[in-house]
């Protein structure tokens, strides 16, 4: 069946049981993958899967929901049946709508659907980039942790007032780990991932001169002394923070009583002038872009921090009616409607006059700590309170050395880290999570073992 | 001999489907699988959550799917459907085949058909109408949100509920034939205390297998009184002091710390990887000698225990380290495949569209002699951690737990509760400062991320003494 029998599907089913009201999302997509291990083959995937997601309004327009991967002619009647089971214990609360923008027309961008290429090259290619890894050079010993994969997908979402949208796209990726072994010193590793439309577009070299940079340069490691530091967080690092505290911006988090904004936070100064956050899921480098949401609401970009100013909250339908605003695109079709940030883009604003331009992570000379990948975010991050403590790959640099920093956290609370910001540097750099430029903030506890 | 009669053009779950899966399974053996394997699920799973004082959330869930696994010499090619016809089945077989680039019309292997079916799952099959209504769960879960208020600080309250029920049939061609139907209940409590610019949270989670009734008997007064102590504690908390300290770790989910550091390093996918530094160390010291420490999957209701692994073996207990002597890999086909270390029912996976793995099931230190109190009454100047949140461990065997309750403690007694510690390591240093055991061994339940998947587990270990330990502070 595709997207359209389904839909018809649904709808004579939903009208044999009486149910007038409903909406649906469903995905269905083909994956393939291949792993190595030293030249051979390891484990070839290939999948084939489909999820359905249906809601159902009873009479007292309670919403109930279900959720398979059965999309048979029985599968579809028996989810319809559970979801209006469930619907007798509907959120009389907090009551959910189809969102009113879910007719609306989207922008439909060219998907760059790409062909598969299919296995035996996908394995082709990442046997070879394995082999040109391990020879990049000698201490390199292994590549623990790679993969090469396919997929091909598409969505959907539809409802019973006539709302019918539905996309089709391919994402190839691309992710290389090496570790590397010198006599008398501990393993290190590091890594690099690479994403595109499809195998063809990934740049595998550098996703090989990536790794293989990395890795190494973690080779001469120190420990680092417990104390505060001036750091420089690297897009990537930069970028993970922001989205685990992407509840500041969440009305969904703000109903819960888990987020550090309120619904009055629209206007507060959270930062330096000089900081404008976006959330961009439409953005031309965002691989995983997709026209509409859970709900059908289209996908925009919408302003989170105009020149260090809290601007805008992310809404599904019903947050966005208790703030008395309209849906933005960021909704993910649930029991309890979820709302997540896209994409997320960081630029230097114009009011910039008050930045430590000096501080350039390629030139700078004085002492600081480059942070360029946090780990263990869902162990160091405490979103509610606002506080984080978190293991890093990155470097001390110190009189004109760049000395790898072995087993070190850092700490602090994101309102201090938002207001110590010293420095956007100019240059964006486009991440798998969203853009930014490498961003300076000072003094930020570092504990290491030193 | 092979039934050559086809009965049923689909799997059928609660029929015999015998005579279908020896024709895929000879399909595959046919076309010069080394070896083949057939994993088939049927999941009704739903959830509940209350939220302050209403149901915010009732998601029930089901489907059903199959996942074919294939090994020629010692790489596999894995591929997963919803298509559970023969049509299908056949399809995905074939798929396998030729991402394998298995060409030769030789056969090597020979199919003797499947042995007697094992079904696990006979005692089982009236779960479902036993297991608690929506009803009832949304009731025993608004009376819990109910008992967190206990104050005006508390200013989120927030009760969960997950059922998972899965029904699976486990079919290869070294003639393996096994059904089982597996429940899965847990049930967790939050809370958010906020005083002007003070905030903290509290959290605990309860869970078990096989026990229908389990929600039923859940004190959920006694987890409110303790999750709601917990964030009333942590309230106020000064940040610690980083720096190297003793520490103790509680017992119970303390266990997360030997779990994380060291049980996945002794998982034989990371041989496979070559990033355990415990490869080549079997029957040598690793740990301290206080340490016995086991994986087993038959503690009887248990979060992490099965009466049959996703592979079809039935679950080992598994003394992986006695007295600090490394004895046992946990290991999985393709672990002893790889690595030669024998099976020990541990092959494990998320569902059907995951390759089992050797992964842990219920993991912990065993229980030694002292009491809790000896353990910090050897203290002068450390942490104890009462609650731990999550970690990691990186590829090099660098681990990271946070500390969700601490204490500090000083000349030997508890004092002042203490936020934002992170305990960072290394996995083989830390298993040689683990010098006192205390002897009250409990377990609790969680969930495990690896390369098949989430998988229910529970961590264990009576409270311990680790000598010195870096504490990531502030």
């Amino acid at each position: 069946m595709n997207s359209k029998e389904i839909t018809i599907q649904i709808s004579e089913a939903a009208n044999s049981l009486n149910l007038k009201k409903w909406d649906y999302g469903a995905s269905f997509s083909n994956d393939y993958s291949v792993q190595v291990d030293k030249g051979e083959a390891k484990q070839l995937k290939a999948s084939q899967k489909q999820i359905l997601t249906l809601r159902v309004w009873n009479e007292s327009n309670l919403v109930g929901i279900t959720t398979t991967s059965d999309i048979s002619e029985s599968g579809i009647k028996k989810a319809l049946n559970q979801a209006n089971i469930a619907s007798d214990f509907g959120n009389n609360n907090e009551r959910t709508e189809f969102s009113p923008l879910a007719k609306d027309p989207i922008e439909f961008k060219d998907s760059k659907k790409r062909n598969p290429v299919g296995i035996k090259k996908l394995l082709t290619l990442l046997r070879e980039a394995e082999v040109k890894l391990l020879e990049s050079h000698d201490s390199i010993k292994s590549v623990p942790y790679n993969g090469l994969s396919e997929s091909f997908y598409e969505r959907v979402y539809a409802n019973s007032d006539g709302a019918f949208r539905s996309y089709t796209k391919s994402q190839a990726a691309l992710y290389l780990y090496a570790r590397a072994e010198e006599k008398n010193k501990k393993p290190r590793s590091s890594g690099s991932v690479k994403l595109g439309y499809g195998v063809e577009d990934i740049d595998v070299e550098s996703c090989i001169k990536d790794a293989s940079t990395k890795t190494i340069s973690h080779l001469n490691y120190a420990s680092i002394k417990t104390d505060k530091y001036l750091i420089c967080f690297s897009p990537e690092s930069f970028l993970t923070i922001i989205n685990a505290f992407s509840s500041m911006f969440n009305a969904r988090s703000i109903l819960d009583g888990v987020s550090l904004s309120n619904k009055n936070s629209i206007g507060e100064k959270l930062s330096t002038e000089a900081l404008n956050i976006y959330d961009d899921g439409l953005h031309e480098k965002n691989i995983s872009s997709s026209p509409f949401d859970g709900e059908g609401t289209p996908t925009k970009r919408l302003c989170l921090i105009n020149k260090g100013r809290l601007e805008n909250f992310i809404h599904s339908e019903s947050t966005a009616r208790i703030f008395k605003t309209i849906p933005t695109g960021h909704a993910g079709l649930g029991s309890k409607v979820s709302v997540s940030p896209d994409w997320i883009v960081v630029e230097k604003s114009e009011e910039n006059t008050d930045l430590k331009t000096s501080l350039d992570h390629s030139k700078y000379e004085g002492e600081f700590v480059y942070i360029e990948e946090l780990n263990a975010i869902h162990a160091g991050v405490r979103a509610s309170q606002g506080s984080f403590s978190l293991p890093f790959d990155g470097w001390l640099y110190k009189n004109g050395k760049k000395i790898s920093i072995e087993s070190a956290t850092v700490a602090g609370d994101i309102k201090y880290l938002l207001k110590n910001i010293v420095n956007i540097e100019s240059n964006q750099e486009v991440t798998t999570s969203g853009i930014s430029p490498h961003i300076w903030v000072d003094e930020l506890s570092i504990t290491g073992d030193a | 001999m092979l039934s050559s009669q086809i009965k049923s053009n689909e799997i059928v779950f609660g029929s015999c489907n015998k005579d279908l899966l020896e024709e895929i399974i000879s399909y595959g053996i046919e076309l010069g699988a080394d070896f083949l394997e057939i994993f088939i699920e049927n999941t009704d799973n739903s959830s509940v959550l209350a939220e302050e004082d209403i149901i915010t959330s009732v998601s029930p869930s089901f489907g059903r799917g199959a996942g074919i696994r294939i090994f020629k010499e010692k790489k596999d090619g894995f591929v997963s459907t919803n298509d559970l016809t023969k049509h299908g089945l056949m399809r995905s077989v074939s798929q396998a085949i030729e991402m394998l680039d298995i060409t030769e019309n030789k056969k090597k292997e020979v199919f003797n058909g499947l042995n007697n079916h094992r079904d696990y799952s006979l005692s089982k099959k009236k779960w479902i109408n036993e297991v608690p209504s929506i009803h009832e769960i949304s009731e025993k879960l608004l009376v819990s949100t109910k008992s967190l208020k206990k104050n005006n600080k508390i200013i989120t309250r927030k009760g969960s509920y997950s059922r998972n029920l899965q029904e699976v049939i486990i079919a290869s061609s070294d003639g393996t034939y096994a059904s089982d139907i597996r429940l899965h209940q847990t049930v967790g409590l939050n809370v958010i205390a906020s005083d002007a610019q003070y905030r903290s949270s509290g959290s605990r989670r309860f869970g078990s297998s096989g026990m229908p009734n389990e929600f039923r008997l859940w004190d959920h007064e006694k987890a409110a009184n303790d999750v709601f102590e917990s964030s009333m504690n942590m309230l106020y908390a000064e940040y610690v002091d980083a720096g190297q300290m003793p520490v103790v770790l509680a017992n119970k989910f303390g266990g997360v710390i030997f779990h994380e550091a060291c049980g996945h390093l002794l998982e034989t996918t990371q041989i496979e990887r070559g990033t355990t530094p415990f490869e080549n160390k079997l029957n040598e010291k690793i740990a301290h000698e206080s340490v016995t420490a086991i994986d087993e999957g038959i503690s009887e209701g248990s979060f992490g225990s099965l009466s049959v692994d996703d592979e079809g073996m039935e679950p080992e207990k598994s003394v992986l380290i006695k007295n600090g002597i490394l004895k046992k890999f946990i290991s999985d086909r393709a672990g002893e495949l790889r690595t030669g270390h024998k099976r020990t029912g541990s092959g494990r996976r998320q569902n059907y569209s995951f390759a089992a793995a050797s992964r842990m099931r219920n993991t912990y230190i065993a229980k030694g002699e002292h009491s809790k109190e000896d353990l910090i009454n050897s203290i002068s100047d450390g942490l104890y951690c009462k609650s731990m949140g999550g970690g990691s461990v990186g590829a090099t065997g660098q681990f990271n737990f946070a500390v969700e309750e601490g204490y500090l403690i000083k000349n030997g007694k508890l004092t002042n509760p203490v936020k934002g510690a992170t305990l960072i390591g290394e996995a083989k240093e830390v298993m040689t400062k683990i010098s006192m055991c205390g002897n009250d061994l409990e377990l609790a339940p969680g969930f495990c991320g690896s390369i098949s998947g989430s998988v229910n587990v529970t961590v264990g270990q009576p409270h311990i003494k680790v000598d010195s330990i870096t504490v990531g502070g502030r």
